[in-house]
């Protein structure tokens, strides 16, 4: 029946299918029509242990998926859920990538950054750039995925260019057509560097934002990042926002809420 | 709509609720720019606490239902924030809470010397089995934690109380013969709780967790009211307030001040503006001040 009052309870989902990605990556799908944008996230709960937010990585009408690395108590757990496991949704939340027609394109992602940009890449035209870094060729996520081409680099150099998306990026504007926007994701300096080379080459861009959450909803106060509020405000950030954020590349709340360099904070979440 | 709350002039009466966003300087600032009157930072309390893990806060369509389990850096890890803070242009309540009348005592008077300008102590909160609740449902708890940090505190003291006290009535009273310079009415009501019947598990980590919003404002008006016929001290009155009109109820029942949390889910940081801004279109339409409805609904007849 049509509930009388809409309670935003966690939607109890069972999986459909875990697809082993990459070394410590894999994404569960689920059957569901979720109302959904590219950059968005949802709250997963496994019940008895935790909830934390996930990007959608896959999306269709009838089906969904997240992309999880394992790395805590949390996301090792996630990646052994089986097909038939009950695990709980609450979401989407978050306001997801700012996408304009016409636009040329530029989108970066590092390691499983690549996960909220890939429903991206799926919208965008087939003129957009496509830049893609992981620790080594193994760890790409997604390789076969899309249409168009990409430019990829690895820290031990066995797959593409040896070095940083930062490199391939700064090529494609000295050398390629005009950019009206750059969207990124991946470690948080990396696309602290992108900001930069962005606003020096005067592109407007677009970054993902993590921090600790809690609520989902704006209220609690865990993932505050300057005066944004990542989980209601973001995850996903602007050039204009960014300029303003003083904490950005710099600062992170505990789960505490204790304020901690960066450093310490992707420590902490890696337990 | 300036308005005068104990030693300071507030530009309204709109409050932000403690454990609401009130995690730095910078968030605070923001709720202050966006038409806040006083903001609360989030309770500090003794040790370092991480609170309780997810899921702690889901939306029932009629309000939320917490157990966040007050995380706090602790009092003595939280100099950058003293630091960040001392250099702001907006009042501030300091909210503290312990596990003994000692915690209570050692921790609001570490935070008094960072003079915010209100300090509240939470004797209500549900989501801790040591904490808050435990204390603030007796009178003679009550008594002995207001006393001790009253004597410790040079900034007013605001005492922040429970629904689930048998007489808050009663509780609001022996505060105030201890002391306390304002009542915040109320903290969230409860512990309720959520089963998943698909899991058959408690949705919120904690099992148990308080209610808020607009399932809980008849509660809150109510203890205010009571609250109001029991003390002479100004109430801070909570729970629920989404529109202009419900802080008009409130300030009815006797609260000089409107809390606001919740709300935020439901109509954005900005929510602060909008309440203030309703409550002066409901006031100028019925051609009446603030003044003129405080207790309004204590009248004869």
């Amino acid at each position: 029946m049509t509930k009388p009052v809409m309670d935003q309870k966690p939607l109890m989902l069972r999986v459909m299918e875990n697809k082993r990605e990459a070394p410590d990556y894999a994404t569960l799908f689920f059957d569901h029509n979720l109302a959904f944008r590219p950059g968005q996230f949802v709250m997963v709960w496994i019940p008895g242990l935790d909830e934390k937010p996930y990007t959608i990585s896959h999306y269709t009408p009838d089906r969904f998926g997240i992309t999880i690395e394992a790395k805590g108590t949390f996301s090792r757990r996630a990646i052994g859920l089986t097909k038939g496991n009950l695990v709980g949704i609450r979401g989407p939340f978050g306001n997801g990538f700012d996408i304009r027609p016409g636009q040329r394109a530029a989108v970066v992602a590092g390691g499983c950054g690549m996960a909220p940009l890939a429903t991206l890449v799926e919208q965008l035209p087939g003129d957009t750039t496509l830049i893609h870094g992981a620790r080594s060729k193994d760890f790409l996520l997604f390789p076969d995925r899309f249409a168009l081409p990409r430019e990829i680099c690895t820290d031990d150099g066995s797959l593409g260019h040896k070095g940083l998306v930062t490199d391939l990026l700064d090529r494609r504007i000295t050398n390629g057509g005009p950019l009206d926007m750059v969207y990124a994701c991946g470690p948080e300096i990396m696309m602290y560097k992108i900001f930069q080379l962005c606003e020096t080459r005067g592109i407007p861009c677009q970054v993902s934002l993590e921090r600790y959450m809690r609520c989902g909803l704006g209220v609690c106060g865990a993932c505050v990042c300057g005066k944004q509020v990542v989980c209601k405000d973001g995850p996903v950030f602007g050039s204009e926002a960014l300029r303003e954020m003083k904490d950005f590349n710099k600062k992170a709340l505990l789960k505490s809420g204790k304020e901690v360099d960066l450093s310490l904070y992707f420590s902490w979440r890696c337990r | 709509m300036g308005i005068r709350f104990l030693h300071r002039t507030l530009k309204n009466p709109t409050v932000l609720a403690s454990g609401i966003l009130g995690n730095s300087k910078d968030i605070l600032e923001r709720v202050h720019e966006a038409g806040c009157g006083l903001v609360t930072l989030k309770s500090i309390g003794p040790e370092p606490r991480d609170g309780h893990n997810n899921p702690t806060v889901i939306d029932l369509g009629c309000g939320l239902i917490n157990a966040v389990g007050l995380p706090s850096p602790g009092y003595l890890n939280m100099e950058n924030e003293w630091a960040e803070l001392e250099h702001r242009n907006f009042p501030i309540i300091a909210s503290v809470y312990g596990g003994s009348v000692d915690e209570y005592r050692r921790v609001a008077e570490y935070v008094s010397s960072k003079k915010p300008d209100f300090i509240e102590i939470n004797i209500s909160c549900p989501n801790s089995e040591q904490h808050g609740m435990i204390f603030g449902i007796n009178r003679d708890s009550s008594r002995a934690v207001v006393s001790a940090v009253k004597k410790v505190v040079s900034v007013p003291l605001i005492v922040k109380l429970t629904p689930q006290a048998p007489d808050i009535a009663d509780i609001a009273k022996a505060c105030e013969d201890a002391g306390a310079d304002a009542i915040c009415a109320i903290n969230t009501l409860g512990p309720g709780m959520v089963i998943d019947i698909e899991s058959k598990r408690p949705v919120l980590a904690f099992k148990k967790g308080g209610l808020s919003g607009p399932m809980i404002k008849p509660v809150a008006v109510r203890c205010v009211f009571d609250i109001y016929k029991a003390v002479s001290i100004p109430i801070i009155g909570l729970g629920g307030i989404t529109t202009g009109e419900d802080a008009v109820e409130m300030v009815m029942a006797g609260a000089t001040l409107v809390g606001i949390g919740t709300a935020v889910r439901y109509r954005g940081i900005d929510v602060f503006q909008k309440i203030a801004d309703e409550m002066d279109t409901w006031l100028s339409e019925h051609n009446l001040s603030l003044a003129d409805i405080k207790g309004a609904a204590h009248g004869e007849g």
